[in-house]
């Protein structure tokens, strides 16, 4: 077993782990998990906005 | 709401209540009130009728809109100054507190304002918070009509004193999941180096990549000692200062020699405990986490700022302007308007005050007062307008000093935890087994085993698995009874409700219902015409008894009333059709005042009395049932601020004279709390809403405020329930005591699991391996079993264990 390839994989694993520690921690600072409830929900009214919007058009 | 009334009702479009008498028609829907025929109207307009369709029903009363100028405060430079968050010529940054908000149709029609009014830029709703960011161009519109249109659509803010001093602070629940990552990660890493030498054994692996490893690995545990398990060591050393051991003194212990320890062995060529450590840090901040998660949108520290106005109108030459309530002085007129708080305590110059203590005093009929006479502050004018003589400033008004007296008793000794206790003997028991083993193995000739035996005791003796298992089984407990409407303060409230001896009660808004009242009648049988005429004359007049009566009558007819004169606080008179009539007191109406007690309204028509109508309480649903089952369990006490019309009724439930108290004030019913507490009753548990109950609420071992709706507010407490799920107090106080019991059984397993690490530890043999097995695995299966047996005994007690509130309903 090459010791120095077995290194540098091991560094890669770790960079990318540490990729998404950093994606996690920017997501805390972000604000994303200080309200569970408003952005679920938020997605759900945006489609059906449109929707509703279409509608009303279509029946002018 | 009431059962009983249920039935032939018609519910409004807009908030759901029923629509008693004649419902207001609109588009073909009907609304209880005009307030939110209104909301609907406009909502029509904007074209924003989605509301509607998320939910049935999805707004709150209107029926007290606001008045015209009541937001004029707000053009007042130093009001905003304090709540614009930024500003510039083109944007304004600020954020409200809406208590209305409860659902998902709340959090679309708020982000959708802009549609309503176009110098709103944009809102964001924070849901969990009742909280909504807003930006708008000043150019357009003002801070004012920012207020107005939310107001309009029936989401007033709530703009507080308290508010305005109050700094915002959100970083420890952001602190607390950078350590979690973190430590996640590090501990993941760690894992999955350290796990080759577990496997092959530390002779196979080239020595180049084992060092590579090795530095990794103490590189990655670090940040996991310095950082994330820093609160640990704070804690640690808080309770040291205060010469007690909490449970964080031997976790911090066992995370420093675990360090200390591991570095030796790596430095040795050995291998270490990095890894458990990692793992033990990464379990511990997830239990904290969820114990600690809080409600942000309850708050139970309120004070009596939170209830107060911003600002009031002083008259000066003829003319009316806010004024913030600080800047207030002695000898400046105000004016206050029908249902506002009066903010100081004044000298009634002007109008006819009919106000309402209850929130301070507990006596739920309102007391008129007479001109020249004072008024304090806290008080609830529920009649017209009125003029007052400011007297004393906000600092110095009866009700700021009662309340800085009872902050005085909050200065309670530290607390000791059920856990904190075990902690200390469990230190100790750890320390003795150590040098016990060291001396055995020193005595034995092998200072080498002394010290592998002494250290690796120390390691996995961490009663981590003692702080877990309290930490999940209190997060979930919180999380089931706040799904059940039941919030509580802190984790340490568990403990303390399971080991309550007696429940004191106000009665006032607690044990009934907020402002409503049953009418009974007795004496001769009214005609129709009789009824009728009595409601005319009844209806000129604002009392809160005139009025329930009158709904109690159910007559809309309109006759003539002639020379009608009101005595404030004794009655009316009044001709009618030739008929005169002296509805009031007993003796305005002209008797004696008769045995039974209570309010009494006496009718006499041409000088003869017809008959008595008899005011008296509603009582919340179910909550003599309560009663019944708390009976045998516990002491139980009923106060009251009021008179005790009431006390037949009640004695059927509460036995004993010595336990049902009328006629409390505040003070007494602190005073009387403490006496409980002083006398051997063991802990005391005070439910009660309103700001008169606050003090014996701090003054018990546990405090719970009783709240109407999600938007009213409550007085500081260790709790805050919802009215509707008082009738189950029975079954939360008993899954209080089932926490205890589950903690406790998790306490046996987690030491179970420690004497099979000590087993090891004392004999030198307890290596790297066993230990990244056992302190995991322990750990897991504690939470495993926590988490399973809270929500099997929520079940077994018939408590909710699922949120209902957060699906969409769809029409």
């Amino acid at each position: 077993m090459s010791a120095g390839i077995m290194i540098m994989i091991l560094l890669m694993s770790i960079t990318i782990a540490g990729g998404f520690l950093a994606a996690f921690l920017w997501s805390v600072k972000n604000g994303q998990y200080d309200d569970d409830y408003s952005p679920a929900h938020r997605a759900l009214f945006d489609s059906k906005t449109k929707k509703d919007k279409n509608k009303t058009n279509s029946n002018i | 709401m009431d059962e009983r009334d249920l039935k032939l009702d018609i519910q409004c479009y807009h908030c759901g209540d029923n629509c008693s008498g004649n419902p207001i028609q609109f588009d073909d829907k009907s609304f209880c009130c005009d307030g939110c025929k209104t909301v609907y109207a406009i909502l029509n307009k904007s074209d924003l009728c989605e509301y509607y369709d998320l939910n049935a029903a999805p707004g709150t009363s209107q029926r007290s809109r606001y008045r015209k100028d009541k937001f004029a405060f707000l053009d007042l430079p130093e009001v905003q100054q304090k709540l614009i968050q930024y500003s510039d010529a083109e944007q304004v940054h600020l954020t409200f507190y809406l208590p209305q908000m409860h659902c998902s149709s709340c959090l679309w029609l708020l982000e959708n304002v802009y549609q309503i009014n176009r110098g709103i830029v944009s809102s964001h709703v924070n849901f969990g918070k009742k909280e909504v960011f807003i930006i708008y161009n000043p150019k357009e519109v003002s801070l004012r009509g920012v207020v107005e249109t939310l107001a309009d659509i029936g989401y007033e803010p709530h703009i507080s004193l308290d508010q305005m001093d109050r700094s915002q602070a959100m970083a420890p629940h952001r602190t607390r999941l950078y350590k979690i990552g973190l430590a996640g990660f590090c501990f993941a890493n760690i894992m999955m180096m350290s796990f080759p030498e577990y496997v092959l054994g530390n002779s196979v692996i080239e020595p180049s990549l084992a060092f590579t490893f090795k530095a990794l690995i103490i590189l990655l545990s670090i940040p996991v000692l310095f950082y994330c398990a820093s609160e640990f060591f704070v804690s640690a050393w808080g309770g040291l200062k205060h010469k007690h051991l909490n449970i964080d003194a031997p976790v911090a212990l066992a995370l420093v020699v675990t360090f200390g320890r591991s570095l030796y062995e790596v430095y040795m060529g050995g291998h270490g405990y990095f890894d458990s450590m990692a793992g033990i840090v990464f379990f511990m901040l997830i239990g904290r986490w969820l114990q600690d998660r809080t409600y942000q949108a309850v708050s139970f520290d309120r004070d009596f700022k939170s209830f107060f106005p911003i600002a009031v109108n002083v008259l000066k030459d003829g003319h009316a302007a806010p004024v913030t309530v600080d800047k207030l002085r002695a000898d400046d007129v105000i004016q206050i308007h029908s249902q506002e708080i009066i903010p100081v305590d004044a000298i009634l110059s002007k109008g006819n005050a009919l106000i309402d203590y209850s929130f301070v005093s507990g006596e739920s009929a309102p007391v008129s007062v007479a001109k020249g006479e004072i008024v304090y502050a806290g008080g609830k004018q529920v009649g017209g307008k009125l003029e007052l003589i400011v007297v004393k400033e906000v600092s110095q008004s009866y009700l700021t000093n009662l309340w800085n007296k009872e902050v005085a008793h909050r200065q309670q000794a530290v607390n000791h935890t059920v856990i904190d206790t075990i902690s200390t003997y469990f230190t100790y028991i750890v320390l003795v087994i150590g040098l016990m083993a060291g001396i055995y193995w020193y005595v034995q000739g092998e200072p080498q085993l002394m010290w592998n035996a002494w250290t690796t005791i120390l390691i996995v003796a961490c009663p981590c698995a003692l702080l877990l298992s309290s930490n999940f089984t209190n997060g979930n407990i919180l999380r089931i009874l706040s799904l059940n409407k039941f919030y509580l303060r802190s984790p340490e409230v568990i403990e303390k409700m399971s080991k309550i001896s007696h429940i004191v009660f106000d009665k006032t808004g607690t044990l009934t219902q907020h402002r409503k009242s049953k009418i009974t009648y007795e004496g001769q049988i009214l005609s129709r015409e009789e009824q009728e005429q009595i409601a005319d004359v009844l209806s000129q007049s604002s009392h809160p008894a005139t009025k329930a009566i009158l709904a109690y009558l159910e007559t809309d007819a309109q006759h003539e009333v002639k020379d009608f004169k009101l005595t404030e606080g004794k009655g009316v008179e009044a001709w009618i059709n030739e008929h005169y009539y002296k509805i009031g007191s007993p003796a305005f109406a002209g008797i004696e005042k008769s045995d039974t007690k209570g309010s009494q309204v006496v009718v006499a028509k041409d000088g003869v009395v017809k008959g008595i109508f008899q005011v008296s309480n509603v009582y919340r649903f179910g909550i003599f049932d309560l009663v019944q089952k708390l009976k045998n369990r516990f002491r139980l006490s009923v106060l009251s601020g009021d008179n005790d019309a009431e006390a037949p009724v009640l004695k059927n439930y509460f036995v004993d004279n010595e336990s049902m108290l009328f006629h409390q004030k505040p003070d007494d019913k602190l005073e009387y709390v403490r006496h409980l507490q002083e006398n051997g009753s063991g802990q005391v548990m005070m439910i009660g809403d309103g700001l008169n109950d606050a003090g014996a609420l701090r003054q018990s071992d546990v405090g719970i405020a009783v709240t109407d709706s999600d938007n009213t507010f409550t007085p500081a407490s260790d709790g805050i329930i919802d009215a509707q799920r008082l009738a189950n107090l029975d079954k939360f106080l008993a899954f209080a005591k089932d926490g205890h019991r589950i903690i406790t059984v998790s306490f046996v397993i987690s030491i179970f699991y420690n004497v099979i690490g000590l087993y090891f530890a004392v004999q030198g043999i307890l290596s790297p391996l066993i230990a990244a097995i056992l302190m995991p695995s322990s750990s897991v299966s504690i939470i495993l079993i926590t988490y399973g047996l809270s929500e099997w005994m929520a079940k077994y007690r018939g408590l909710q264990i699922e949120n209902s509130n957060n699906k969409i309903q769809k029409a």
